[in-house]
């Protein structure tokens, strides 16, 4: 990497106030580096070049007393609308869109002086957990490009993995932000639902839906979620309460803090060098004043069945607005009304997100309701209340992201199941709305390992103190793949 | 549970979603996959739990009824496949 594209971002913003170099060298040097890059890995689907180096312009003309990330670059996943920059969440129905306005998200961080230097690739409507489902084509992995991302951020992961961006966003419906980040070697968090507002996100899954960052670090992700948090009148879902100072609250310690670990998460399926490791992780904390207690989350094996159920729902609801008319695709030569409807969208969605239109039209047809979606809405309370009766004995719950490191490309995209069990540790967390963070903790056969923690509710400071206390005693997150050193 | 090609075009109209006939058989057979996954709910005990909609359990919040929003009419008409005169322009609806 080259001397700016390397560093963190407190690092950069010391770097931009003692002018030891300009916002317009630090947003080419990334500029130059993506060019370099994005070829072999198809991180972005879009660059903002242009707009990037005059924002930095005005940046430096505006250092006195600028705000910490003034100047610091950035990327936005695709499904964060851009005034006036295409936003196709990755997929053919909005290829041709160009938001009129911008994501809630996206104008707090230009507020804050960031500068976004593009849109990142993702699974169309972030429907995934490989980025196989992008209609542009898959992400590479940069710790090998013959695997998956992860999804459904996969291309802002591979983007701050391979030290393009220094961080991104991302959203997380049921894993999306902490399985690429795990799969990637890098830090993703997750927050609580209504602490982001998802004004401008296109909507997935809306009870599920909340934003994150992917950075290198917890120190790094803090600054940006602050940013990013916090109550919008625009949003009805937006909770209207403080948002912690998560970067002043990093350095506490972990002596007696109590970390819950789920017999569930150590399950079938959990690769054995991934066990590994996480267990390691977890003896590192205890070593350095943690305390380590068995738990058990007694409906955990129901959380993929539950989301399969509800996601879906919400997803045919939701995306029953692209119809052709008002933005998005349309069909050539419509018939009549009905044809229009359903040319525009047959040709406009992608074969994964047809099939989850098609469940979740079927879980709410007349007939099905009770058993399909009612029954998912039940074990959905199940599941909270398993976490909420878990938080009353300890401080932290943690265990791995994800169940294997990542696979190769086309290994599961032809198996729909295999795919969903991808996410088998990360989906209860949005069902209970809670959130959650991946930290980097070693690695099986040079692909990375992460270990997820989840905190209660509104609890993002813990997440990320304990991740930079983690940070701290290991050097996992400065580890940076061959090629994109 | 088994759905079949017939019922996959019947949720497909629901859906407004056109499917090539050449795609029913693989959208049947994995959509009754996924639907017999999801049916392990069915062994879980949800006597008297209420359905948990919303993450956080609050309601919606209200705000004052108040115009905020300026008129951008031509803007968000730009974005349409088809616009003429101010309107959303489809196929004839009424012969």
């Amino acid at each position: 990497m080259s001397e700016l594209t390397g560093m963190s971002l407190t690092a950069m913003a010391r770097g931009l106030a003692g002018r030891e170099f300009s916002a317009v060298e630090l947003a080419s040097a990334h500029l130059e580096r993506i060019e370099a890059h994005n070829g072999a890995l198809n991180a972005f689907l879009a660059v903002t070049g242009e707009r990037a180096l005059e924002a930095a312009k005005r940046a430096e003309g505006s250092r006195e007393g600028a705000a910490p990330l003034s100047g610091l670059p950035l990327a936005h996943k695709d499904i964060f609308c851009t005034a006036g920059v295409a936003t196709t969440c990755g997929s053919r129905m909005l290829e041709p869109f160009v938001p009129p306005y911008d994501a809630t998200v996206v104008s707090r961080l230009e507020r804050a002086g960031m500068i976004s230097l593009g849109k990142t690739n993702m699974d169309e409507f972030a429907m995934g957990s490989s980025n196989e489902n992008s209609h542009f084509g898959p992400v590479r992995n940069p710790w090998d490009t013959s695997r998956v991302p992860g999804g459904s951020s996969g291309g802002s992961a591979a983007a701050v993995a391979a030290g393009l961006v220094p961080a991104a966003t991302g959203t997380d419906t049921g894993g999306s932000v902490r399985q690429p980040a795990a799969l990637t070697g890098i830090t993703g968090i997750k927050a609580t639902y209504g602490r982001v507002s998802r004004l401008g996100m296109i909507a997935f899954a809306s009870s599920l839906d909340q934003a994150g960052v992917l950075a290198r670090s917890c120190e790094d992700a803090a600054w940006v979620l602050e940013a990013m948090a916090g109550f919008d009148p625009a949003d009805s879902t937006s909770v209207d309460r403080p948002v912690d100072d998560y970067p002043a609250l990093l350095d506490r310690e972990l002596k007696g803090l109590r970390i819950g670990v789920p017999r569930e998460y150590f399950g079938e399926g959990l690769d054995p060098g991934v066990d590994e490791r996480v267990r390691a992780a977890l003896s590192e904390l205890e070593a350095n004043g943690a305390e380590i207690r068995e738990i058990s989350l007694k409906s955990a094996e129901l959380a993929v069945p539950a989301y399969y159920i509800i996601a879906p729902a919400e997803c045919s609801s939701n995306l029953a607005r692209y119809d052709g008319v008002r933005y998005g695709h349309r069909c050539k030569d419509p018939a009549d009304l009905m044809d229009l409807y359903v040319r525009s969208r047959g040709e406009g969605f992608g074969p994964e997100v047809k099939r989850r239109i098609m469940i979740g039209t079927y879980a709410l047809s007349a007939g099905y309701y009770d058993a399909y979606y009612r029954k998912a809405q039940q074990v959905r309370r199940l599941i909270a209340d398993d976490f909420r009766s878990a938080f009353g004995d300890v401080d932290v719950i943690a265990g791995p992201t994800s169940p294997t490191t990542a696979f190769r490309i086309g290994e599961r995209s032809e198996d729909p199941l295999a795919m969903y069990l991808s996410d088998i540790n990360t989906i209860a967390v949005n069902l209970a709305g809670l959130p959650g963070i991946s930290v980097p903790c070693g690695f099986v056969d040079d692909l990375p390992v992460g270990l997820q923690l989840v905190a209660p509710w509104f609890e993002e400071a813990r997440l990320l103190t304990v991740g930079h206390q983690y940070q701290q005693m290991t050097d996992w997150h400065t580890r940076s793949p061959k090629g994109f050193d | 549970m088994s759905i079949d090609e017939s019922e996959v075009r019947r949720i497909a109209e629901l859906a407004r979603l056109g499917i090539d006939e050449a795609d029913l058989g693989r959208y049947a057979d994995e959509l009754s996959r996924i639907l017999d996954f999801v049916r392990q709910l069915d062994a879980a005990d949800t006597d008297g739990v209420a359905p948990m909609a919303h993450p956080l359990d609050v309601h919606q919040r209200l705000r004052p009824d108040q115009v905020t929003e300026s008129d951008r009419r031509d803007e968000f008409l730009s974005q349409a496949p088809e616009a003429g005169a101010g309107l959303y322009l489809v196929p004839r609806v009424i012969e």
